[in-house]
């Protein structure tokens, strides 16, 4: 690892630890974040030719308040005189040297700031942004970059996504018993899309969009630091670790897509996968069930097989019957029809996707196609299978999948 | 989800006039939805450039000869097909041909 990797690691993992002190001294979670922002963009500029300080929380929790000052200076004067006592008096109180790091007073605080970024008055993209920058510390251009977007584009994303929060009164704090389950699952599902996000992508310009799959694992981890018990955070780790474990074999020369049963197993990440095995495994059996955690142990069925022939296709059938009772979903259905394809042959697998035909959700979708086009390819139907090979192709807005698609119903030609 | 919006006008009409932007951009713009956009100057004027066996030839005006004609995109970034549609409808005038919601293809993918 660099040196500018490991200053950009410190200054990631110290953003929300100063972004939860400014917002437990001052409030305002608007001014705060900006003011945060600024002092690691700082931070990024000076450590590296004058060193890191000795206390570089403290550090940026001086600057970050100071910054805070001179927006609010800039505001009315009754607000500014308040606000600069009280940053004066703890801009004395910084320079004692900070606690040892990962104080419980941390883990609470990242993870009330994931409350917040993940606020219900939010759609999931700006749920998504805001948490890249406010938890995650990356800045505005980064967060545009991961995601393609013009800097203009994102900018107005993330500062609307905080005002929507102030106007619907969202304060940082632990929310309700109640309350805070209902946050948890928008939390996990923000997790697990800035996952998808980096994962769906390959090579090439996606390169930056790639970093996310880091970052969404060192986001979750954090979670986990904060809520161990909780199964379904385990169970999105797990998830996230063994998906990340196939990366190495996802794609061929010049970025085809390699499919699960083709892969070249050996280029799996035996590491990753035995952590997120030993993860899931433990929480199912100390944890209430729950839908990130079956498909955790699906992904752990697929990685424990030697050979795409050794898969227990049979407990895949089981665990994707069960998600179909826990969290019911059409994307459940079309992997739960591979499943039942695989173990009483594809005519039954064909006959659970008719279920689908009339899903709403799946209209124009390019999987039901897909998937169909596969087990008639199992079931000898291979004029069927083309057709419905192109008509996934034609419907897919994925470049990779197109490709992928069009391959396998020109295979069927020859 | 990024789409481009084609928005297709008379070409017969009095050139230069007719659209209102304001409630599209005052949507897409403040919610970090749009990407990018431009207006098309009149059909009359674009050129049609083919090459046949190393052969370019260049013909004057649009490529289909039909009244509507896209006079203005715009690239947005959006959470669903539904909600492009949505912002799409606040592009108001005298569009007899409409707006074309088109989904851009993207360079990421699941393996199958």
């Amino acid at each position: 690892m660099s040196a500018g990797e490991r200053l950009g690691d410190l200054l990631r993992d110290l953003a929300p630890q100063v972004l939860g002190t400014l917002l437990r001294r001052y409030g305002g979670f608007e001014e705060c974040e900006d003011a945060v922002q600024e002092a690691l963009l700082a931070a990024a500029t000076q450590w590296p030719a004058e060193g890191v300080p000795d206390h570089p929380r403290s550090w940026l929790v001086t600057v970050a308040s100071r910054r805070l000052v001179d927006h609010v200076r800039s505001e009315r004067a009754r607000r500014r005189r308040e606000v600069t006592a009280a940053v004066r008096e703890a801009t004395d109180a910084d320079l004692v040297p900070a606690p040892g790091d990962g104080s419980p007073g941390d883990r609470d605080d990242t993870l009330a700031l994931l409350f917040l970024c993940c606020h219900p008055a939010l759609t999931p993209a700006s749920q998504v942004a805001l948490t890249l920058r406010a938890v995650g510390g990356l800045t505005t251009a980064e967060v545009a970059r991961a995601f393609m977007v013009p800097e203009a584009t994102m900018a107005p994303r993330i500062s609307r996504a905080k005002q929507r929060i102030k106007a619907a009164g969202g304060t940082f704090g632990m929310p309700g018993a109640r309350e805070r389950a209902e946050r948890l699952g928008a939390v996990l599902h923000v997790l697990y899309l800035i996952f998808n996000e980096g994962y769906t992508a390959s090579s090439g310009p996606d390169l930056h969009r790639a970093e996310l799959t880091a970052e969404a694992i060192r986001l979750t981890r954090m979670l986990h630091r904060s809520l161990p018990g909780d199964g379904e955070v385990a169970g999105l780790l797990a998830l996230m670790l063994l998906t990340e474990a196939r990366r190495p074999a996802r794609t061929g020369p010049a970025g085809a897509l390699v499919p699960l049963a083709e892969q070249d197993r050996s280029l799996w990440d035996a590491a990753l996968a035995e952590e997120g095995v030993a993860l899931v495994t433990a929480a199912m059996s100390s944890s209430p069930l729950g839908p990130y955690q079956v498909q955790a142990a699906t992904a752990a069925l697929h990685v424990q097989a030697p050979r795409a022939e050794d898969t227990d296709w049979e407990q895949i059938r089981i665990l994707y019957a069960i998600l179909g009772r826990i969290a019911p979903n059409p994307m459940v259905t079309l992997n739960h029809a591979v499943a039942v394809a695989m173990t009483r042959g594809p005519r039954a697998g064909l006959d659970l996707l008719a279920s689908l035909d009339d899903d709403p959700q799946l209209a124009r979708h390019h999987r039901l196609p897909a998937v169909r086009a596969h087990l008639q390819e199992l079931a000898g139907e291979h004029a069927a299978a083309r057709e419905n090979y192109r008509l996934a192709a034609r419907r897919t807005t994925s470049l990779p999948e197109q490709r992928y698609l069009r391959d396998r119903a020109d295979r069927l030609d020859r | 989800m990024k789409f481009v919006l084609n928005v297709y006008l008379n070409a017969a009409a009095p050139p230069g006039g007719g659209l209102d932007h304001g409630r599209f951009l005052a949507a897409a713009g403040p919610s970090g939805e749009l990407v990018g956009g431009h207006v098309c100057a009149d059909p009359s004027i674009s050129a049609v450039v083919r090459v046949r066996d190393g052969v370019v030839t260049v013909a004057d005006g649009p490529y289909l000869p039909v009244p509507e004609q896209v006079a203005c995109q715009y690239v947005v970034d959006c959470e669903s097909r539904e909600r492009a549609v949505e912002l799409a409808a606040l592009i108001s005038g005298p569009i007899p041909g409409g707006v074309e919601v088109r989904p851009l293809m993207d360079s990421a993918g699941m393996e199958m």
